[in-house]
């Protein structure tokens, strides 16, 4: 049954990519549609089975064949479907469906093949996304790690005709590859120090001993896996790829760089909870990066004015939200977030494209505006989206990142609790900040000279349409699930128990083969205890002024008075500059790696390496044969009375040479 | 009744007319006439060795020799007459053609 949740996407993939130039748009956004929304029918079942089972044991694995056997090593090409997994196949093939809905229509404008190469290749994405999370091992994990990496530079770079895409899908491709080649050798050092890389078999041998007091392997593995989960998560210092992946298609930008690929890292880190929980000097890293990440990206994503990076850098900084909680050891909040995360994000990308796609390609906050009566169900389901990032009570997020917030405080890092904090009053800022730039103020559309110019003629304006029906049906089911997704964890506070952590909690937990089982369960109601009732309530209380306090901020700047923001970026030039160049960190790595790569490519192994070295010896070759048979060509005189003299000649040496020895 | 060695000299002797004959003479018919004494000679010593020896080996060599001599004769003419239509020539220094 779980093989056939990848296994249909990829043979929509199949079916488009080789006869998709021949089938007509209807029927290759019909065949992709249908593959992922019946691999989505699949998961609901097999996720309603897995809740038929007992609580303590909740696994379907499948084994679908032997892969590798050779020696002590075992890879068999085996999925499991356990609660952590049961969430993502939910997610990915539940918000892909919705998504592949939406492109059908986003991506109409282009030609026939076109249509079917981008159908083929979400799906493709589908397949590897789904054999990533269901994977039981790291290397079918890492299977699909590398597929939705490839998937991601093909989607990226989907128009290469444009410099820039190609260059962004290149680019996202080469900073993956830095981050996987850790990845890998983790992989490998698991194998060495386990002897197995099954995620069970690891996590039952981690069972009986304790966390590493210092540095040692079990850190390092870690450490080599976290910076395989910041390349893919697009984590500090590998997250610049994100922002340039904003050139692909925006649906794209949706799932595959806001809802579901860049959440792998975390996934991976969810899938391996045990084992990073015997590293704490990784788990305080992953920690710190995420803080860190989740503040740097916030600050940046206050001043763009592409409305899509605006969106990049805010998926920055809530992927790097998911690794504070990772890194505290609130897995399950870590993936509760995870979870709301991909609805919102996914609903502000596909409202930020019905935008795009209202204004023919227009992306620049700057010359939009007013825009809330001409695409009002855009607007309002933007709100929506906008309201649950920020934390607004009621929604989504605000249960998810209340729930990271209060771990963090309750874990005792305040530090990152006030951190964090900040961050979520970026967070409103800068959301409100694109809401009132792109939906209100004044209009900056120029109005093509027939049309009516007064605002509120959108509905007989032939360019400025509102989504049409596929768009607006992925935007409405995303925005009721960014009101209602948060329901299903609501804190213990709020309801009885939290039945989200229940439901994930053996997935973070070492399987129950031995006793181990009472120190796996030990630090949960340890924390239970720090954190009581009032200081949740407490500790939510000041969220939400957080909340409201940055959306008050934006309101103030770019509603009211956007002059006082004006005047305020003067102010602060300095800061205004370096925030707008994002920190410079391109320009650093340029100066820092990309440019002396290239010098030493270029000077050293082309210049000397390739031209003298390897060039000079294949050459040298040549040249020698070349002189020697110039020599030895004098030698064939054509005339046979020559030849017999040789012959006899040699015959009498070889002769005399056996009779004289 | 020729001892062993008595063969065996004639043999040499008939050899190395052979071969004079092959490096001096400037007619390839004469030549080919050359490398069949060349021949002849090796026979006459198998054939002595095989009667020192008792035993019938090198008479069936020599067979074999002969066979294969009168095979190369065959060719040998055949290319000769094709030369001579070429070249109106017997002598070997006007085919030189065949070099670098």
């Amino acid at each position: 049954m779980l093989v056939y949740i990848p296994l249909i996407p990829l043979i929509g993939f199949l079916i488009n990519a080789n006869f998709g130039r021949r089938l007509s748009k209807s029927a290759s956004g019909g065949i992709a549609v249908a593959a992922v929304v019946i691999s989505f029918a699949v998961s609901v079942a097999a996720f309603v089975r897995l809740l038929g089972l007992p609580p303590e044991n909740r696994a379907i694995v499948q084994q679908v064949y032997s892969w590798i056997s050779s020696g002590s090593f075992q890879a068999s090409f085996t999925l499991r479907l356990d609660p952590l997994s049961a969430v993502m196949i939910l997610v990915v093939t539940g918000i892909g469906s919705l998504i592949h809905i939406y492109s059908t229509a986003y991506m109409h404008d282009e030609p026939d093949s076109e249509y079917a190469r981008y159908f083929s290749y979400l799906n493709l994405f589908a397949a590897f996304m789904l054999v990533l999370v269901l994977g039981a091992n790291f290397l079918v994990m890492f299977l699909g790690w590398e597929g939705v990496g490839l998937c991601s530079y093909l989607l990226v770079g989907f128009w290469f005709e444009k410099k820039s895409a190609s260059d962004a899908g290149k680019k996202a491709f080469i900073v993956n590859r830095i981050g996987d080649f850790g990845f890998i050798l983790g992989v490998l050092l698991v194998f060495v120090r386990f002897g197995t890389i099954d995620f069970q078999q690891i996590a039952a041998s981690l069972g009986s001993i304790g966390p590493e007091t210092s540095f040692g392997t079990i850190s390092l593995i870690t450490l080599l896996l976290f910076i395989g989960a910041t390349g893919k998560s697009a984590q500090i210092p590998l997250y610049v790829w994100l922002p340039d992946a904003m050139e692909g298609p925006t649906p794209v930008s949706a799932l595959i760089h806001a809802a579901t690929m860049v959440t792998a890292g975390v996934y991976m880190i969810g899938r391996n909870a045990v084992l990073f929980s015997h590293s704490p000097l990784t788990l305080q890293i992953v920690a710190v990066i995420g803080v860190a990440t989740a503040f740097f990206a916030g600050t940046i994503a206050l001043v763009q004015n592409d409305i899509k990076r605006v969106l990049a850098y805010s998926t920055v900084s809530q992927l790097g939200y998911m690794f504070v909680a990772m890194g505290v050891g609130a897995f399950s909040a870590g993936i509760f977030h995870l979870y709301t995360h991909a609805f919102f994000k996914a609903l502000l990308f596909l409202g930020s494209g019905a935008v795009i796609h209202a204004l023919s390609g227009e992306q620049d906050l700057r010359r939009m505006g007013g825009l809330k009566d001409a695409l009002p169900l855009t607007y309002w389901t933007f709100l929506i989206g906008a309201l649950a990032i920020s934390g607004v009570p009621g929604l989504a997020g605000f249960f998810s990142k209340d729930e990271i917030l209060y771990e963090d405080y309750a874990t005792g890092h305040s530090v990152l609790w006030v951190v964090g904090l900040l961050t979520s009053l970026l967070t409103a800022i800068y959301m409100f900040r694109l809401v009132f730039m792109a939906f209100f103020g004044p209009r900056h559309v120029e109005e093509p000279a027939h049309a009516a110019p007064e605002p509120h003629a959108g509905a007989t304006n032939h360019h400025l349409h509102d989504a049409p029906r596929p768009m607006a049906f992925a935007l409405v089911l995303l925005a009721a699930g960014s009101i209602l997704a948060g329901y299903i964890g609501l804190p213990a506070v709020l309801s009885s128990h939290n039945r989200f952590n229940e439901f994930l909690a053996p997935s973070f937990s070492p399987p129950r083969i031995e006793q181990t089982a009472t120190s796996a369960a030990e630090p949960a109601p340890e924390r239970a205890e720090v954190g009581s009732a009032q200081l949740e309530l407490g500790l939510m209380g000041v969220s939400v002024v957080a909340a409201v306090g940055g959306i008050g901020i934006a309101v103030f700047f770019f509603l009211r008075n956007r002059e006082a923001a004006a005047r305020l970026a003067e102010r602060f030039i300095g800061v205004y500059t370096v925030l707008t160049h994002k920190y410079y960190v391109d320009e650093i790595y340029d100066a820092a790696i990309v440019q002396p790569i290239r010098i030493v490519a270029d000077e050293g192994l082309w210049k000397v390496v390739d031209m003298r070295v390897i060039d000079g010896s294949v050459n040298g070759v040549a040249e020698s044969v070349r002189g020697w048979s110039e020599l030895l060509r004098r030698l064939q005189t054509g005339s046979v009375r020559a030849y017999a003299v040789s012959l006899f000649v040699g015959v009498v040496a070889l002769l005399g040479y056996y009779l004289w020895r | 009744m020729p001892s062993l060695n008595d063969y065996l000299i004639l043999s040499g002797i008939l050899f190395s007319i052979g071969t004079a004959g092959v490096f001096v003479r400037r007619n390839l018919i004469t030549i080919l006439l050359s490398i069949e004494i060349m021949l002849n000679a090796v026979n006459l010593s198998f054939v002595a060795f095989g009667r020192s020896l008792g035993t019938a080996d090198g008479q069936i060599i020599v067979f074999f020799v002969m066979t294969v001599a009168a095979a190369e004769a065959a060719v040998g003419l055949a290319i000769v007459i094709a030369l001579f239509r070429h070249r109106e020539s017997l002598n070997p220094d006007s085919f030189t053609a065949l070099k670098w």
